[in-house]
């Protein structure tokens, strides 16, 4: 399954949306506080224009004295302001609601995603998965947000404006009524091809960042093959195809809003010639005719947004069905140890005949070994051989065959995830660093670990120096925004971070690969002497790191090769034996 | 996008930067008849929307008012028909005649200014890739490509916004406003006064409203840029998170973050939720101004009543055109921003061009000679120290040596990728910073390590876009490289796509199709870099017949992994730590006992069985 088609095959059902209604109902009372404010809003805003209607006919009649006038301007404010207290509040909670449940919403799938097996993220694309988080999660909002406040803003104002204009004079309101479905669906036409268009146009503007994206990589190539003026007119190609596009689209875009100009326009020209032939005619007052064009001016935006928010649900609801593929997914690595699972691990470890598949290619065949607690298993074989693969299904990164996998004699399943994974230091091929301090990074399995105990295991590591070379020391920050450590050192860390965890079982693999010979001994003499009586499995291409090992053994092709003890292996020579006469030309060469 | 590069992308600067805009305007010179039309347009279109709400003050006064006698109508007064009836229509067909006219006026003008813009970026983006093509490859050694992508794709649509949505509307806007209060003070300056008294207010709350807004937009910018940031990271390690029992520890922190998101967004809502109901009520204080003194006028009989419901429609006008300008500032600056990293990317210079005379190529040679080269990358860290050989015609040379000897930097050096900082390069006796860069790298073939493959076909890969490179010379080069039989079994052929980087290609099929590639442009010399990846012994040997065939008769460069290749050499070239340290053929250097001889246990030997090596 890749990220490609695990989008729904329909977008269009709203029913997608279902799943977010828990997440309102956590804030009931605020959504319907919020809704009474906005209902309180338009009643409170249709009342302006009638106010100003009264004085309008007033002063048509010469009735008024200074005084009521002053009275009509002061109700307009008074007016005014009720209507904008009014409108904060219902703003200010309705749309604080939905920045609330896309909080909720985001925290979720982030722990949905952490109880993730590592398969998981080997089918998903990090970039897809932080575009759901993100941008799915928002389009999510939007629905939430401004899509129902306007909806219901919408819903509400029209009957309330509806009912007064009736009242004013039926017939005129029919006329003004009639652009309303016209503009919404307009609005929800174009708006969709519009959208159709847009994807259409970031299509070619994904081909042509492709193609600029593979010239600037294959710069050298094409340079050596003189292709700088072919290349530019394959650009130009593509460059001139964008153009063509958005210049379709701008046909239909540069339309939009001069089409609704159009259609407003000659609804506010019907109010203004049947409105003004019966005021002619004695059937309209000029306040009234006045009051006609000022409610026609106050229903644009909700026939505007009427059909906006239509595809602001269409998306949203897209976007929901994108979120609840990962809210749905089940994890595959959970914890199913039975109530009698021990508290502690010793450290004994034992792979009983482990075949292992990895997307049904065979990565592991006939694994038999055992690691006896606190004894050293060193593991030697070329790139693929499965080695990194072995020692994953340990601290089940993947799960193993049931029964296929032992700690201190029990199936690795039967044992509680958290203590098991606890008992284990391990330090990744890949160094992995968070952009925290080097203090925080040491500390990530041992929270709360003492100055001193945090000292003690960057010692072991062999990191003292480089943190007193650093200006602040532990309180470096590391990666993107501080400094960025060697390789070495990075590796220095990670080892750093295992043995701080005073693990059981401690596996290494490939761990000191970019720190030189000489310190890596010496590291791995302090590390055995700390680490007596504990269980390490050290993964490595060098025969110095393994040489000392209580035992050895040769992978390749996922077969266990040979093993045995060093000298035993130098005696057989096979691929250790070969290993080893390599090394030995490796360091002369470094010498000459 | 990393909080590091989001940080660099997004730092804002002026709105206005008078010398980015001179430069920007210099690329629509070449339109300058169809901004012309468009500014016309928009003044038209402006006039067009500020005559509206006359028609109601014309109707009001003169035919349902009793007021009216107040107003006047200046040259219309005249012209206007007596009867109500008559004038209303005749009123209301003005009033339909305007409407489609302002419907024709900002269409057209829209469809104008966006098409404009279009052609701009066209010819900007055009230029952006044209130096990108000409810029030293040290520039590509500096900047990563993902950013020199942005250049020319991201940041140019950035400022097609600028110019299509920004500017021209802003004209019109500061048109509009302009308009509206020039006919409110003709109408009655004492109540066209009264109802700007309410414009500085607008202007002070719409200030205010926009550093409040900027402020949180820019926490809100951050915060999203710290998901990201999290996201990538915490999802990238899961692993190492759950191997430590982190899990619980990642949600809480994530929380946070999302919460200053949440935060963030709350700051811009409160600016929303109260600059709407601000800016209401301040257009109403105008009204009930317009609404309190002119019914003061009305009563005096000095002013009519279709007057004050013009001045309550224009009053509501004129907060449009204040409200958009703050709105169209964000995109101005962001493409002043934009527009300042794709003129700094222009105004590199290109560092490695053709001599103003260039010597001409001697025909039918192709003797490689290296004169006491030195070249660093950087100030005085030698990669290549004092290098001095000589290579005949026809001759064959494999350099050998540890990874970071200076054998690439080598073979770049002769394609003048870089210029030697000592010493010389010599083609056929001329020094190639003499030669016509063009003419001296059309000398050359290349095969690089990673064969890099197009997206395209079988064909335009062989050919890319040099002209003149037939169907049967194409056709001829797979043949020579032992590719034809599996070209010739595709149901497309010639024509079977190929996708990005190769990806459905074997890797074997890969480094014969770019042997293909070189073959097919008939170089005189050959720079060829051995892929180290292994493949099965059938492929080895199509390989090691089609490299044969590459190198006869062509003076050949090759970074050798092969033993067939150092076997096979006229002589081999051991380079050190920068240094050329051992020259001569395989025997002689293998009877040297010196590094050559260490060198070939380590990587040649196995291959002498003639099976593939299986180690890394």
């Amino acid at each position: 399954m890749t990220a490609a088609d695990t989008s729904p095959p329909t977008q269009r059902s709203w029913r997608q949306l279902r799943p977010l209604l828990p997440y309102l109902r956590r804030y009931r009372g605020r959504v319907l506080l919020g809704l009474m404010f906005l209902f309180l809003t338009n009643l409170t805003s249709i009342t302006g224009p009638l106010v100003i209607r009264e004085a309008i006919n007033s002063i048509e009649h010469g009735v008024p004295s200074p005084e009521k006038l002053l009275l009509y301007a002061g109700l307009l404010l008074a007016i005014a302001l009720a209507t904008g207290f009014f409108r904060f509040w219902q703003r200010w909670i309705l749309i604080c609601v939905s920045r609330d449940v896309e909080y909720d919403l985001r925290n979720d799938l982030f722990r949905q995603l952490a109880k993730q097996s590592a398969r998981f993220y080997t089918r998903w694309r990090i970039g897809d998965l932080m575009t759901r988080l993100t941008s799915d999660v928002q389009n999510v909002r939007m629905v939430l947000g401004p899509g129902v406040m306007y909806t219901a803003g919408s819903m509400l104002l029209f009957p309330l404006i509806l009912i007064l204009m009736f009242y004013l004079n039926w017939r005129l309101t029919l006329v003004v009524l009639l652009p309303v479905p016209l503009v919404s669906l307009s609005m929800r036409v174009l708006g969709k091809l519009i959208h159709d268009f847009t994807e259409r146009i970031q299509a070619k503007f994904s081909a042509m960042t492709a193609r600029v994206q593979e010239n600037l990589a294959g710069v050298r190539l094409l340079r050596a093959f003189v292709q700088e003026e072919a290349e530019e007119r394959a650009f130009d190609v593509l460059n001139r195809d964008y153009v063509e596009e958005n210049r379709r689209l701008i046909r239909f875009q540069g339309l939009l809003w001069p089409a609704l100009g159009l259609l407003l326009g000659v609804t506010f020209l019907l109010v203004f010639w049947l409105g003004g032939r019966d005021v002619l005619a004695g059937r309209l007052d000029v306040g009234s005719f006045y009051a006609f064009s000022h409610f026609l001016g106050m229903l644009i935006w909700p026939m505007i947004a009427l059909g906006w928010v239509v595809n602001i649900f269409e998306r949203g609801a897209a976007s929901m069905g994108r979120l609840n593929l990962l809210l749905t997914a089940a994890p595959e690595i959970v914890d199913r140890a039975p109530a009698d699972a021990p508290a502690d691990i010793r450290g004994e470890i034992e792979f009983r005949n482990l075949n292992f598949f990895y997307n049904g290619v065979p990565v592991l065949t006939g694994i038999t070994l055992q690691v006896p607690a606190g004894s050293t298993l060193a593991v030697v074989g070329p790139t693929g051989s499965g080695k990194s693969t072995l020692t994953s299904l340990v601290g089940r990164l993947y799960d193993a065959p049931d029964g296929a996998v032992l700690v201190d004699g029990r199936p690795v399943s039967a044992h509680c995830l958290e203590t098991l994974r606890g008992a284990i230091g391990y330090v990744p091929q890949e160094t992995f660093l968070f952009s925290d301090t080097l203090r925080e990074n040491i500390a990530l399995g041992a929270p709360g670990a003492s100055e001193e105990a945090v000292r003690e295991a960057a010692d072991i590591a062999g990191l003292t120096d480089d943190v007193e070379g650093f200006p602040r020391g532990f309180e470096t920050l590391v990666g993107e925004r501080g400094i960025t450590l060697s390789g070495g050192q990075k590796q220095r860390a990670a080892l750093a971070r295992a043995v701080l965890r005073n693990p059981r079982i401690l596996i290494l693999d490939d761990a000191l690969s970019s720190v030189d010979t000489q310190t890596e001994e010496r590291i791995l003499r302090r590390l055995t002497a700390v680490m007596r009586a504990r269980t390490t499995i050290l993964i490595s291409h060098r025969v110095s790191t393994v040489r000392h090992a209580d035992q050895i053994v040769v992978l390749k092709e996922g077969r266990l090769v040979e093993r045995g003890r060093h000298d035993e292996l130098l005696a057989r020579g096979g691929y250790y034996h070969e290993l080893y006469q390599k090394q030995l030309l490796e360091e002369e060469l470094e010498r000459a | 996008m990393s909080a590091a590069d989001f940080h660099e992308e997004e730092a804002l600067g002026k709105v206005y930067d008078a010398r980015l805009v001179r430069r920007l305007l210099r690329y629509t010179r070449p339109y300058w008849r169809a901004i012309l039309v468009s500014v016309v347009l928009t003044i038209l279109y402006a006039a067009m929307e500020i005559v509206t709400p006359l028609f109601f003050r014309v109707a009001i006064d003169r035919y349902m008012s009793r007021t009216g006698e107040a107003a006047s109508f200046g040259w219309l007064t005249q012209r206007l028909p007596a009867d109500p009836w008559t004038g209303l229509n005749w009123l209301a067909g003005l009033f339909l005649a305007v409407m489609i006219a302002s419907f024709a006026l900002e269409y057209s003008r829209a469809r104008l200014t966006l098409m404009t813009g279009q052609h701009v970026m066209y010819d900007l983006r055009r230029e952006v890739f044209g130096h990108l093509q000409r810029l030293p490859i040290n520039y590509y050694d500096r900047n990563p490509v993902g950013r020199l992508v942005t250049r020319a794709t991201t940041d140019i649509d950035q400022l097609n916004e600028a110019f299509s949505a920004g500017i021209v509307a802003v004209f019109g806007d500061l048109l509009m406003l302009v308009g509206i209060i020039a006919v409110m003070l003709y109408l009655n300056w004492k109540l066209a006064l009264l109802s700007f008294s309410a414009i500085p207010l607008i202007f002070l709350v719409t200030m205010l409203f926009r550093r409040l807004v900027r402020d949180a937009y820019r926490r809100t910018r951050t915060a999203i840029a710290r998901i990201n940031a999290f996201l990538n990271e915490h999802l990238s390690g899961m692993a190492v998170v759950q191997l430590f029992n982190r899990e619980a520890d990642a949600a809480a922190r994530f929380d946070r973050i999302n919460d200053q998101n949440r935060d963030a967004w709350r700051a811009a809502i409160l600016a929303h939720a109260w600059f709407y109901p601000a800016i209401e009520n301040i257009a109403m204080l105008a009204i009930a101004l317009v609404l309190w003194r002119g019914g003061l006028y009305v009563l005096a009989g000095a002013e009519s009543t279709g007057t004050v419901i013009t001045f309550f429609m224009y009053t509501q006008r004129f907060f449009r055109p204040i409200q958009d300008l703050s709105e169209k500032y964000n995109i101005l600056q962001a493409a002043m921003a934009a527009s300042e990293r794709v003129f700094k990317l222009l105004d590199t210079p290109i560092t490695i061009t053709s001599p103003a005379r260039p010597q001409p190529l001697p025909a039918n040679a192709g003797r490689v000679e290296f004169q006491n080269v030195w070249f660093a990358y950087n100030g005085e860290e030698w990669v290549l120290k004092d290098i001095s050989f000589a290579l005949e015609p026809g001759e064959m040379a494999a350099i050998v040596g540890h990874t970071g000897a200076g054998k690439t930097t080598l073979t770049n050096l002769l394609l003048r990728f870089y210029d030697v900082q000592k010493g010389h390069i010599l083609l056929d006796g001329v020094d190639i910073r003499a030669l016509d860069l063009v003419e001296l790298r059309r000398q050359f073939g290349i095969v690089l390590q990673d064969p890099f493959l197009f997206s395209g076909t079988i064909a335009s890969n062989v050919r890319l876009g040099t002209g003149g490179v037939s169907e049967e010379e194409i056709g001829a080069a797979l043949e020579n490289v032992n590719l034809g039989a599996f070209v010739r079994g595709l149901p497309d052929g010639l024509g079977h796509e190929v996708r990005e980087r190769g990806a459905t290609l074997s890797v074997g099929q890969k480094q014969l199709l770019s042997f293909a590639r070189a073959l097919a442009h008939e170089p005189r010399l050959l720079i060829l870099d051995e892929a180290t990846s292994s493949v099965d012994t059938h492929t080895e040997i199509q390989i090691r017949e089609a490299l044969e065939r590459l190198v006869t008769g062509r003076t050949s460069v090759v970074i050798a992994h092969r033993l067939s290749t150092v076997q096979r050499a006229n002589q081999i070239l051991v380079m050190h730590k920068g240094q050329l340290r051992e020259r001569g053929t395989h025997q002689q250097l293998l009877a040297q006992r010196g590094l050559y001889y260490k060198l070939y246990q380590l990587q040649y030997r196995d291959q002498e069985v003639g099976a593939v090596a299986d180690d890394d």
